[in-house]
C-alpha cells in the first residue's frame, strides 16, 4: 500500500528526516515512534500526500480520496457545527448515504447530542472525536494518524481502540504515538525514528 | 456537475462562516462608508465628477483588499487548508468558491457604497455599474489567488497589497475609463478580457499555490 525508500526531508538548511525506509502492506498497521523533533509528523504528512520529500521516493497505492489523515489540528471549522463540518467533508469526498454515515459516526463517538453545537464550544476531547469522525467518514483505505489519542479521555481512547481493532486487517494504518504500548496489540510493525 | 457541487459546498461554507463570525462584511461596510464620509469633508468646494470617480475606485479597491485579506483567515487560523487540499475535489474549486464568497461580500458592501457615493458626490450611470460588476470579478479572481499565496507567509499583511495593487492597475484603468468616457464599450471590453484572462490563469494554477 505504501513504500518509502531512502526518504528524506529538508526545510532549508534544517534536515528533519533522513534515509527512512518503510514498507506498509495492505492491511498492515505500523506504529511510528520517536522523541519530539524526530520527524514523525513530517513523515506522516509525506505519507498522506500533504508534503513532498526532498530525497528518496514514496509510492502510495491509495488515491487522495482513499487517505484519511489526522494531524495535530482537527481540520474542522470552529464556527460550524459538527454536522455542518461532516456534511462539508462528506460532500467533498462524495460519501454515499452521507447522512446515515454521519449519524452513525456521531453516535459512535458520542457526539450525536452535540451535533448542532458549534465546534468552538467543544472541549479538546470532543473536537478530537469529531476529527476522528472526519477521518473515518469516507471509509479510507489508508489511515494516517498522528497522535490520535491526544486529548482523548479514557472513554474516547476506548472508542478509538475499538474502532482501530475493527478496522485492523481491513484497512492500512500508519500511526504515530508517544505511547506505543497502547497500540502494540494491534501493530504489525514498528518504525522508530531518532533525532 | 460534481465540480459545481464542490464549489457550491465550499462557497456555502464560506458564507456560513461569515454569517456566524461576522469578521469581514461589517469591516468592509464600515470602511467604505467611513472613506466616503472622509472624502466628502476633506474635499474643498464641489469636486468634479472626474475627481470623485477616482475616489470611488480607490474606495472600492481598498474595501476589496480588506475582504481579500480575510478570505483565507479561517483556513490559516484553524489549519483547515490541509483538509481541503486532501479532499478528492479539484483544488481550483477552493479558489472559485472563495472568489465567489468574496465577490458576495464585496457586492454587499457596494450595495451600501454606491448609493452613498451618489448621495455625497454624483449619480452613477449604467456604464459605471457595469464597470463595477466587471471590476469586482477581476478583483476577486486575482485577489483570492494572491490571498492564498500570501496567507502562508509571515508578511501576509504586507505581501497581499504589494502583489495585488500592481496587478489591479489594469482594472483601475479600465474601470475609471468606463466610468468617465462617453463611449465606454472599449473599456468594458478591456475589463471583460482582463477578467477572462486572469480567471483562466488563476483557475489553472491554483493547484500549485496550495500544494507544497
Amino acid at each position: 500500500m505504501l513504500t518509502a525508500r531512502r526518504l528524506g526531508k529538508r526545510y532549508g538548511e534544517k534536515r528533519v528526516l533522513r534515509g527512512i525506509d518503510l514498507a506498509l502492506p495492505r492491511g498492515g498497521f505500523v506504529v511510528v515512534t520517536g522523541p519530539n523533533g524526530a520527524g514523525k509528523t513530517t513523515l506522516l504528512r509525506i505519507c498522506a500526500g500533504l508534503a513532498q520529500p526532498t530525497e528518496g521516493t514514496i509510492e502510495r497505492q491509495a488515491a487522495r480520496a482513499q487517505v484519511g489523515y489526522l494531524g495535530h489540528e482537527p481540520l474542522v471549522y470552529r464556527e460550524l457545527t459538527a454536522l455542518e463540518n461532516l456534511e462539508l467533508y462528506g460532500r467533498l469526498y462524495r460519501v454515499p448515504e452521507r447522512r446515515e454515515r454521519i449519524g452513525m459516526l456521531l453516535e459512535r463517538f458520542g457526539l450525536w447530542e452535540a451535533r448542532h453545537d458549534r465546534v468552538a464550544s467543544y472541549s479538546r476531547g470532543m473536537t478530537q472525536r469529531l476529527a476522528l469522525c472526519r477521518v473515518l467518514l469516507h471509509e479510507p483505505e489508508l489511515l494516517v494518524l498522528d497522535e490520535p489519542y491526544s486529548a482523548l479521555d479514557e472513554a474516547g481512547a476506548e472508542l478509538l481502540d475499538a474502532q482501530l481493532a475493527e478496522l485492523r486487517g481491513e484497512r492500512t494504518c500508519l500511526l504515530a504515538t508517544h505511547d506505543p504500548a497502547h497500540v502494540r496489540p494491534l501493530a504489525s510493525g514498528a518504525l522508530a525514528l531518532s533525532t | 456537475m460534481t465540480y459545481v457541487r464542490d464549489v457550491g459546498a465550499l462557497a456555502r461554507k464560506d458564507l456560513l462562516l461569515e454569517l456566524r463570525a461576522r469578521d469581514t462584511l461589517p469591516a468592509m461596510l464600515l470602511f467604505v462608508a467611513a472613506i466616503f464620509v472622509v472624502f466628502h469633508f476633506a474635499l474643498p468646494g464641489t469636486p468634479s465628477k472626474l475627481e470623485t470617480t477616482g475616489f470611488l475606485w480607490v474606495a472600492i479597491l481598498f474595501t476589496a483588499l480588506l475582504g481579500l485579506g480575510r478570505a483565507f483567515v479561517p483556513e490559516r487560523e484553524q489549519r483547515t487548508m490541509d483538509g481541503l487540499v486532501l479532499a478528492p475535489c479539484d483544488r481550483s474549486a477552493i479558489w472559485l468558491a472563495k472568489s465567489l464568497a468574496t465577490l458576495a461580500f464585496l457586492a454587499a458592501a457596494e450595495v451600501v457604497a454606491l448609493p452613498l457615493y451618489a448621495l455625497f458626490f454624483h449619480g452613477l450611470g449604467g456604464a459605471a455599474v457595469a464597470a463595477v460588476i466587471l471590476a469586482d470579478l477581476g478583483i476577486c479572481a486575482v485577489g483570492t489567488f494572491l490571498g492564498a499565496m500570501a496567507v502562508v507567509t509571515r508578511a501576509r499583511d504586507l505581501l497581499l497589497p504589494l502583489l495585488f495593487l500592481p496587478l489591479a492597475m489594469p482594472i483601475v484603468v479600465g474601470a475609471v475609463g468606463a466610468t468617465v468616457v462617453d463611449s465606454p464599450g472599449r473599456y468594458l471590453g478591456f475589463l471583460a478580457l482582463y477578467d477572462l484572462l486572469f480567471a483562466v490563469v488563476c483557475w489553472a494554477s491554483f493547484e500549485y499555490v496550495v500544494a507544497e
